[in-house]
């Protein structure tokens, strides 16, 4: 039973992951999916987001800390919205500046963001704490749920071991079902606008910006505002993952974790699609968690597993582009009909 | 005839624009195709080259059918055409875009080069320009120049005198006759109606996908139905 | 890049060990071996890019250009791990000695042996590629194929051919870029490609994407400016240099200096 228990543990630790890489997913669906723009910067709104909601929301700078900013120990919604708004802002210069020329100038202009934020978490210690990262971020709700638990046991002793395991984890259950309502939400919200005129518009921008254009519809503002919500989701997954792992750092956003493995998320599922969107986040991480037990058996350095399950995931993901492109659940057919052409 | 069309269906990603088109070119024949926006000219001639492939119909060239074939097997068989717009290679020189348009000939074609820069003696002067800094008039020549390299047997023009000054439009037919005369067979299309159906020999009116009258030139010019619908009275 | 870098490596240790002379040659800390690598690894470079478009790009070329994209950044991922997995994240050294900077008696300035012969097989490169666009036919069906691909196929041109060539031209040259870096810095890493990228793409949007010539100057200002920015903000930010290049071409200029079209 125990060993069940622990399992059952494993598995919402993994679903919280998972389901913060959906919500990656979504915010690149909308951007891609959606509208056909190129955002190959995801890590760097991301850690945007990560980065303003624990500097609002956490804990002042130690007095081991080179940090000498933020620590507002405001509510985590408010961490939220500062991280919302934070990338926000961003993808709207870049999108400023990009989105009217080709699609290549917006690639180059979102990998050179994400790298320029990259160096400066990494490199400005006033911010940042660079290495050392930033650590005990609270987590929302996490004191009063603690409490309740701790007091639940000492009120019943005579539990089995196992149900106490069990119990102990509710912190985690309760995240979960944090993550899962604002993934629904997001669902919800996302499902509602594509098939609204607005999500027509973002659509024919996809398939042929001309017809769009000559059908009096301002193709940049359109793409504009797609832009910046795709990217207010992502750093919305930013401000979700810091409050759950507590502690950040540069290293947690780099290109793998932060941009690439997202991107083989959205085609294995199903780029325009927001099932597919989700399904693909818990079937890579499903994957990628998966075959990390493989460093135990193999008779290879961890840095050489680590490689092989990256080279093993590219493979996939142009697998996928060559035989089945449209994704495992492809787009909907109520969406690909207005695909005209 | 030398490059036949018969009962062609064609259009793009399933919407059909060619509901079964049939015409044909004779041996050194200059034939016009005219009709309204959206009657399907310019897909002809695409599907004629090669670049959409029919769902009906055969596409026969002297002889053979190369109904399907793509535009690189086709043009080597000797038709050679000039789209509408984007029709010449801007930096490059005008002798790079004639060099482009012989890419596929392996023999010494100084000598080809030699007889169009006769047709276009403007082209020989401007021979080491960049073609992105002709004049309009200019790159309508570039672009037909290019397409004759290859010496082919048919021509296919898409609309040669488009937003060219009447003086210019002039010229170019002028052009087209001469080029004519040296033997090769022309397939246009023209919204230039008039003056289109009075150089050449036969003339196809198209409406809606589908032929509607073919006759003379001559004949076209003075049909009071294709004056009224399609020559604007 | 770093693919090249690496298959000189290799080439580089076969060639020792075939027991070809590794003398180096007058001043400078190579000999033959590094020289027979270099070639090598360009070879084995532009061949594997041209397996790779067989492969991979050739079938998704008709889908557009945003696939491709996807794709590449996956090859791009694939092949770096390879390098990983066989040599691991640490350096590699092409060789180890330390050369003393020379002082060039009229110019005043010091500079090591190395760094002549970088410069002198950089020429080399610039010079050629310049002769193979303007003199050859290939060559010229490439620019023409820039210009207007669709024209480029009527006009009957095999454009396939030159997608091929152009993979593996630019593999080349990539691989180039990756040993004389090496060479210039002693060691080579998995991640040197990627340190490179912005830098890379500042200088081909500096330059006007589309025009070799433009790159070529590019390439000269981003290298200049990140070296010169040292001077004033931490070596850190050299790759922020490139994107703030970037940014201030995209508002002024995004066709590039020489940018026509």
């Amino acid at each position: 039973m125990d060993t069940l228990v622990g399992i059952l543990n494993y598995l919402v630790f993994f679903a919280i992951t998972a389901g913060i890489y959906a919500v990656l997913c979504l915010g690149l669906n909308i951007q891609f999916g959606y509208t056909g723009l190129f955002n190959i910067g995801i890590a760097g709104f991301y850690a945007v987001g990560a980065y303003t909601s624990a500097l609002l929301s956490g804990p002042p700078p130690g007095p081991l800390d080179w940090r000498t900013v933020g620590g507002f120990q405001l509510p985590w919604v408010v961490g939220l919205l500062g991280a919302i708004i934070a990338s926000g802002i961003i993808a709207f210069f870049i999108g400023l500046l990009t989105l009217r020329l080709k699609e290549d100038y917006l690639a180059i202009a979102t990998i050179g963001i994400a790298e320029v934020i990259r160096l400066i978490l990494k490199n400005e210690g006033w911010l940042s704490n660079t290495v050392w990262g930033i650590k005990h971020i609270p987590s929302p709700l996490h004191q009063p749920i603690e409490a309740g638990v701790s007091s639940f046991l000492k009120g019943h002793p005579q539990l089995s071991p196992w149900l106490i395991h069990f119990i102990s984890n509710a912190y985690n259950w309760f995240y979960l079902a944090l993550v899962l309502v604002i993934l629904g939400l997001l669902y919800w919200v996302s499902e509602r606008s594509i098939r609204s005129p607005w999500g027509r518009v973002l659509r024919t921008i996809r398939e042929d910006e001309a017809i769009a254009a000559v059908s009096g519809k301002n193709v940049f503002s359109f793409k504009l505002q797609s832009f910046v919500l795709g990217a207010m989701v992502m750093g919305m997954a930013g401000s979700l993952y810091a409050h759950y792992a507590k502690f950040i750092d540069a290293s947690s956003f780099e290109p793998l974790y932060g941009t690439f493995l997202i991107w083989v998320m959205l085609i294995a599922g199903g780029s325009g699609n927001s099932k597919g969107a989700i399904l693909g986040a818990f079937l890579i991480w499903g994957i990628w968690a998966g075959t990390d037990f493989l460093t135990g058996y193999l008779a290879l350095s961890a840095t050489r597993v680590a490689s092989l399950r990256v080279i093993a995931i590219a493979i996939l993901l142009e697998l996928v582009l060559l035989l089945r492109p449209q994704g495992l659940l492809g787009e909907e057919k109520a969406v690909s009909k207005m695909m005209g052409k | 005839m030398i490059l036949e069309a018969r009962n062609i269906k064609a259009g793009y990603g399933g919407v059909e624009i060619l509901h079964g088109i049939s015409m044909g070119v004779d041996k050194a024949e200059i034939i016009s195709i005219i009709g309204p926006n959206g009657a399907g000219k310019s897909t002809l001639m695409k599907t004629i080259l090669g670049l959409l492939k029919p769902t009906h119909g055969k596409i026969i060239f002297d002889g053979h059918d190369i109904t399907g074939l793509d535009p690189d097997k086709i043009v080597r068989r000797g038709i050679c055409y000039v789209p509408q717009t984007d029709n010449v290679f801007p930096s490059l020189t005008v002798e790079e875009n004639l060099e482009m348009g012989a890419f596929i000939r392996k023999d010494d074609f100084r000598g080809r080069m030699k007889e169009i820069y006769g047709i276009f003696p403007d082209l020989k002067e401007a021979k080491r320009f960049r073609v992105r800094k002709l004049s309009g008039g200019q790159r309508q020549m570039v672009a037909m120049a290019r397409a004759l390299m290859l010496d082919p047997q048919v021509l296919l023009l898409d609309e040669p005198s488009m937003s060219l000054s009447p003086r210019l439009v002039k010229l170019i037919f002028e052009k087209i006759v001469e080029i004519n005369k040296s033997g090769v067979g022309i397939l246009m299309v023209e919204q230039n109606a008039r003056e289109a159906l009075k150089l050449c020999h036969r003339g196809y009116v198209l409406a809606m996908g589908r032929n509607k009258f073919e006759d003379t030139g001559q004949a076209l010019l003075n049909n009071e139905k294709v004056g009224k619908l399609y020559l604007g009275g | 890049m770093s693919l090249g870098a690496f298959l000189a490596l290799i080439s580089l240790t076969l060639l020792r060990g075939l027991g070809i002379p590794g003398t180096p040659f007058g001043p400078l800390s190579f000999g033959l071996p590094m020289i027979l690598a270099f070639f090598i690894a360009l070879l084995l470079t532009g061949l594997a890019a041209i397996i790779i478009d067989r492969i991979l790009y050739l079938r998704l070329r008709r889908t557009g250009p945003i696939v491709l994209l996807v794709a590449s950044i996956g090859v791009s991922f694939f092949l770096r791990n390879i390098i990983q997995f066989i040599w691991g994240p640490q350096p590699q050294y092409y060789f180890k000695a330390i050369q003393i900077a020379r002082k060039i008696p009229l110019l005043g300035i010091r500079i090591k042996p190395d760094e002549v012969f970088i410069i002198i097989v950089a020429a080399l490169l610039v010079i050629g590629l310049h002769f193979f666009l303007q003199k050859t036919k290939t060559g010229k069906a490439m620019r023409a194929a820039s210009d207007n691909m669709e024209l480029a196929r009527v006009s009957g041109i095999d454009t396939e051919k030159v997608i091929m060539w152009t993979w593996a031209i630019g593999a080349s040259l990539a691989a180039a870029g990756g040993i004389l870096a090496g060479i210039e810095d002693k060691f080579i890493t998995p991640d040197m490609g990627w340190q490179m990228l912005l830098p890379i793409f500042a200088a081909v949007i500096l330059g006007g994407i589309g025009n070799p010539y433009g790159a070529m100057a590019g390439g000269m200002i981003i290298g200049l400016s990140g070296e010169i920015s040292t001077a004033f903000i931490s070596t850190a930010y050299k790759p922020a240099v490139a994107f703030v290049i970037i940014v201030i071409m995209l508002l002024i200029k995004p066709r590039g200096l020489f940018g026509t079209r």
